[in-house]
């Protein structure tokens, strides 16, 4: 069952990134412009790839379910690989609403994304400790990566959108900002090509070092330690020697897979520059030039007030829920708790800002990337930095 | 501060930009813009137009949306703040301490600035009292207008009003024939469609402007819930030791119940069980599978008073479980956590030398004996006890508290030999003997330990509001989310037939729907007004 | 028209006002909140002494009740017990009776304390910490005073001076 469950996840996958070739093809292809009504061949194959890859991967998530007995969102791997399944999902729901092919083509690629980067933490079937034994937490955890990954259409519409709107023809603010965007996105490439190479290597190296209660600990890096832990010994034989040791207050090995993606980031954005001779974003400049503004602006909005209730059952409602019998109250500060808070009160503001101050078009485009940004710094950064009683405690 | 009366006849408040019952432009700034601003209706916001007395000034404050967003940002950003470093609430040791010994002069400055309970702080208190004021003065401020706006609105409508939708379109040909079928199209979309003169004004959805206001209403109700918690006897929060085989009172119930705990159990996973499992626990080592305790639940008979033993009476035989709380009467007891106490230590008189025992004793941590007889002339004196040892300043052993958590003995060692005994100190892991040539020794024999689970008696009086307010909130939400009000206009006007259209979201949808409104008739499709000016300026 | 919108906005924003101010109150006290406070009647009690006699609160009424909460392991309570066993001495005759309450600890440690300080007072031992959480004390030493109505008319906690204890023996010398 976990064989079949990892082979229909890996066809899925496979089924994302070919989809998104033939979305490309959708927009290139002369015949049938965006603005005239349907879809034509690459887009309707593009569409009917994607909800193939979509059931394959509800068939991995059925299958892992039968073999672990429990929902499979009970820690990073599977939390995240089901966001980026709502996250498709989201987007053929939204695909059926507006026919236009030319979100698949931005929403994919996170989707893909999304998807490598969960297969970088552990992907063992985990037991579930007493606290998560419990429906409601499958449930909260569900509807609030729904409606997480319907805020996220959100974003790639608004991605859409700057790509269209700014002018590329000189740099500026809002140049260097879309492009740190892109370059964001490529970094997290970045990391996914690093991991898997060491891992690929099978490459390790131990260290007994000092924290910073001052007792001896043993820490076991899977990439080359450029920072090395405080105090820290290399014990492998033919390690790597760290390059600059870190106080105790600071985690060095998180800070070492850091530096790592971010230098595979910069090598391969280097490479895309060379290649384009321009940036990312004038680059994709010509994809969306027949679509209209004011369109994917509804769209992007459209995606707010769609996925903002479902965020709200799951990340607040639904999670209190469970808080109230698990922990005996349905509100801890928590830093996970916070930060749904936060995503919740950003979005609530995006929609004042927008229906009171007007704020439509490019300012609610910068907006909705702001709110994808919150949204995986949730995902990514209090899980791994800030820990916390939600923290699945990856490395 | 006069009404204003329009052309159509109708009196509208002061400050009124569109006339509420034709949608006449009032305001002359207004009619310089080629597409209306619809935002409620264009009716009179009254917090923007009287400012006299402080009261006003304060009332106007907070009915701005701008000051709303700000408070909202500001919460945002303090909220962000406080996951930086975890809460008071989630460390073990002296704040004062902590943060400066786990986090430098950051963790320094952060205690220092207060944020080490920021969400207790009375500032984040006034954000989130000031949110709630805001949303309390901005909703009354203005669904009241728009009600009112809404209600007066009458079906034929100025032709400036008409022309700045952002759906318009003019058809020189009219036929009469066009009316029935748009008619028959509309209700067939479920419109509601209202006629006078000939004029047609479709609407739909109506009650999704409502959304806006009814979650905001939970949003106080839930606020509410969250103020009734301050009320002294609403909230009840206290931890419960309670040792393997004990009762206890449990607090905060009035002293009527009481709480027996048969016993603690604690599970793991187990590899060679669980399968499925296995690669997982073999990486993490240990992973716990269940946290229960066995408990009954007593209720206190009659008139008793504290200290006295108690008449009891069993309710409730239960096993709490993480996730499983025990509940009764609104109090709900919660598995917390557990700890092991010491119990007993057993001792042995020994002979130094030969070994040879005389006679094993076994000290009841929490209630020793002063005396222990081991027979034939052998006995053991307990001159003092010191549960929770330390060495005291002035160098004298003491007890840091009541609780056995390292216990210290001075016993006295009688023997025939040496009738008035040997004095010496026992400590876990050492012995001091204050003579220094003592024949006989305590040899440490064993201990025993006893589970003590830690529960959490919780009872929330101002549950309901907090449950009432996230239902109201969400049902609200989805109103204004997933339904859109949408109006059609098909009007004759000098001649002509007039289309136009609004909705409140969703523009897409509401073309596509004018498209299958209009088939079958000779009317053109109205245009977004928007869109040719976008696409104006795109060729430019 | 216009008087009456003023005075619904002053009604709105009082009533808000009053909440804010009473809730940032409430959540400034609720540390320091008693559970019997200053002018209750004090919640009635039965303990057996180290002597065995029975001391039941209510009967105590007519009399001034120094009631002390206390711990053989706390350092203030060794400061203040001889303390409050000279005062002891001074008003036992006029009328004041001392109950001495330790919580939850073994008799042999009581015992040893009781002769060591040699006082005379009854003490007796709060076994399942029943009057402890009927009168919700944290931290030790805690001392109430009670009138011979049975009401409480001081709390106090921390060490205290002979003085101190002299004070409020005499404050509630019927």
């Amino acid at each position: 069952m976990v064989t079949i469950s990892s082979n229909l996840l890996f066809i899925a996958f496979i089924l994302y990134l070919v989809a998104t070739l033939f979305y490309g093809g959708a927009i290139t292809s002369k015949k049938g412009a965006i603005d005239k009504k349907g879809t034509n061949r690459w887009g309707k194959i593009a569409v009917l790839l994607t909800i193939i890859g979509f059931i394959s991967q509800l068939g991995y998530f059925i299958t892992r379910w039968i073999a672990a007995g429990h929902a499979p969102v009970s820690n990073m791997f599977e939390f995240t690989t089901f966001f980026g399944m709502a996250l498709v999902g989201a987007f053929i729901v939204i695909y059926f609403i507006y026919r236009t092919t030319l979100l698949g083509l931005f929403t994919m690629p996170v989707a893909i994304l999304v998807i490598a980067y969960a297969s970088m933490f552990p992907r063992e079937i985990t037991p579930l400790i007493p606290a998560l034994q419990s429906y409601w937490l499958h449930i909260h955890v569900t509807t609030a990566a729904i409606g997480e990954a319907i805020l996220a259409i959100s974003f790639a519409a608004g991605l859409i959108y700057l790509v269209k709107a700014i002018d590329q023809s000189k740099a500026s603010k809002r140049t260097f900002w879309l492009e740190v965007v892109m370059f964001s996105l490529v970094t997290v490439l970045g990391f996914v090509a690093i991991s898997s190479t060491f891992s690929g290597l099978g490459y390790h190296e131990k260290f007994t070092w000092i924290d910073k209660h001052g007792n001896e600990a043993n820490l076991e890096y899977t990439m080359p330690a450029l920072t090395g832990p405080h105090e820290g010994k290399l014990l492998t034989k033919e390690g790597f020697q760290p390059l600059v040791e870190m106080p105790a207050l600071i985690n060095a090995k998180k800070l070492n897979t850091v530096i790592w993606s971010l230098m595979a980031g910069l090598i391969l954005y280097g490479v895309i520059r060379v290649i384009l001779r321009k940036r990312i974003a004038a680059a994709l400049k010509p994809l969306v030039k027949n679509i209209k503004l004011d369109f994917v602006d509804e769209i992007s909005y459209r995606s707010v007030l769609i996925g903002f209730p479902v965020f709200t059952l799951g990340a607040l409602i639904f999670a209190m829920i469970w808080a109230q019998m698990a922990w005996s109250r349905f509100w801890g500060w928590d830093p996970k708790e916070v930060w749904a808070l936060v995503t919740w009160l950003f979005y609530a503001a995006f929609m004042h800002l927008r229906l009171s101050k007007g704020w439509h078009g490019e300012k609610s485009a910068w907006l909705a990337v702001i709110g994808f940004v919150i949204i995986m710094f949730n995902l990514v950064a209090v899980n791994l930095v800030i820990a916390g009683l939600h923290s699945y405690a990856g490395s | 501060m006069k009404d204003v009366k329009c052309e159509c006849g109708h009196v509208n408040p002061h400050g009124t930009v569109l006339c509420e019952a034709c949608g006449k432009v009032l305001d002359e700034n207004e009619k310089k813009n080629p597409v209306l601003d619809m935002r409620y209706e264009g009716s009179a916001r009254r917090s923007q137009t009287y400012n006299k007395t402080i009261i006003d000034k304060i009332w106007n404050f907070f009915s701005s949306v701008k000051v709303g967003v700000w408070l909202i940002i500001i919460t945002l950003i303090a909220s962000a703040l406080g996951t930086i470093l975890p809460q008071e609430m989630y460390i073990d040791q002296p704040p004062e301490v902590y943060y400066e010994e786990e986090y430098g002069w950051f963790g320094k400055l952060y205690y220092q600035l207060g944020f080490n309970d920021l969400y207790g702080s009375w500032w984040y208190l006034l954000l989130i009292a000031m949110i709630g004021i805001s949303l309390v003065i901005c909703s009354l401020d203005r669904v009241i207008p728009l009600y009112k706006a809404l209600k007066a609105q009458r079906v034929t409508r100025h032709e400036g009003f008409l022309k700045r939708q952002r759906v318009f379109g003019i058809n020189t040909h009219v036929d009469n024939d066009d009316f029935t079928v748009i008619k028959k199209h509309l209700k067939e979309k479920r419109y509601r469609v209202r006629e006078e003169n000939g004029d047609i004004l479709a609407e739909k959805g109506r009650f999704s402007r409502w959304g806006p206001y009814v979650n905001h209403v939970g949003l106080i109700i839930f606020l509410f819930g969250g103020m009734l918690r301050f009320v002294p006897g609403m909230y009840v929060n206290e931890n419960l030791w309670v040792r393997e085989g004990e009762t206890a009172l449990v607090p905060e119930t009035g002293e009527k119940l009481y709480l027996k705990n048969n016993q603690f159990i604690l599970q793991h996973y187990d590899k060679n069980k669980d399968k499925t499992f296995k690669k997982a626990i073999e990486e993490a080592g240990e992973v716990v599978k269940n946290y229960q305790s066995n408990v009954i639940l007593y209720n206190r008979v009659g008139e008793n008073i504290p200290g006295e033993k108690p008449k009891l009476e069993a309710i409730k035989d239960y096993k709490v479980r993480v996730n499983h709380p025990l509940t009764y009467e609104g109090y709900s007891i919660f598995q917390a956590s557990f700890r092991s106490d010491l119990e007993a230590m057993t001792f042995a008189l020994t002979n130094k030398e030969t070994n040879q025992s005389f006679g094993e004793m076994k000290i009841n941590l929490r209630n020793p004996k002063s005396v222990y007889d081991l027979g034939n002339g052998y006995s053991v004196k307990l001159l003092s006890y010191f549960p929770d040892f330390e060495f005291g300043k002035n160098g004298e052993p003491s007890t840091k508290s009541r609780v056995p958590n390292n216990p210290a003995f001075v016993f006295r060692m009688i023997s025939p030999e040496n009738p008035k005994g040997e004095t010496s100190f026992v400590a876990i892991k050492q012995t001091i003997e204050p003579s220094g040539n003592n024949t006989y020794k305590m040899s440490f024999k064993g201990i025993e330990t006893k589970n003590v689970s830690g529960f959490i008696v919780r009872k929330d009086s101002s549950l309901w509001a907090i449950i009432l307010g996230g239902i109201i909130f969400m049902i609200g939400v989805i109103q204004g989310a997933y339904w859109n009000h949408r109006r059609i206009w098909v009007q004759n006007k000098n001649g002509e037939v007039w289309i136009a259209a609004h909705t409140n979201k969703n523009w897409y949808g509401l073309k596509r729907e004018i498209e299958t409104v209009l088939t079958d008739t000779k009317l053109n499709i109205p245009e977004d007004q928007l869109q040719i000016e976008k696409q104006d300026k795109e060729v430019v | 028209m216009k008087k009456r919108r003023l005075v619904i906005r002053t009604v709105i924003l009082l009533v808000l006002g009053a909440a804010v101010i009473y809730t940032l109150y409430a959540n400034f006290t609720k540390d320091n909140k008693l559970k019997v406070a200053v002018g209750e009647t004090a919640p009635d009690f039965v303990l057996t002494d180290m002597q065995g006699n029975k001391h039941r609160l209510s009967d105590y009424r007519g009399q001034g009740v120094f009631l002390n909460f206390w711990g053989t392991w706390c350092p203030p309570c060794k400061k203040e017990m001889p303390y409050i066993n000279n005062q002891y001495q001074q008003f036992k005759d006029k009328g004041v009776q001392v109950l001495s309450v330790d919580i939850q600890e073994s008799e042999l440690a009581v015992n040893q304390f009781a002769e060591h300080y040699k006082l005379d007072f009854p003490i007796m031992i709060d076994t399942d910490k029943e009057v402890m959480t009927a009168y919700g004390i944290d931290p030790l030493p805690a001392t109430f005073l009670i009138d011979k109505n049975g009401k409480v008319i001081k709390y106090s906690t921390g060490e205290m001076s002979e003085d101190t204890v002299r004070d409020f023996m005499e404050k509630i010398k019927p």
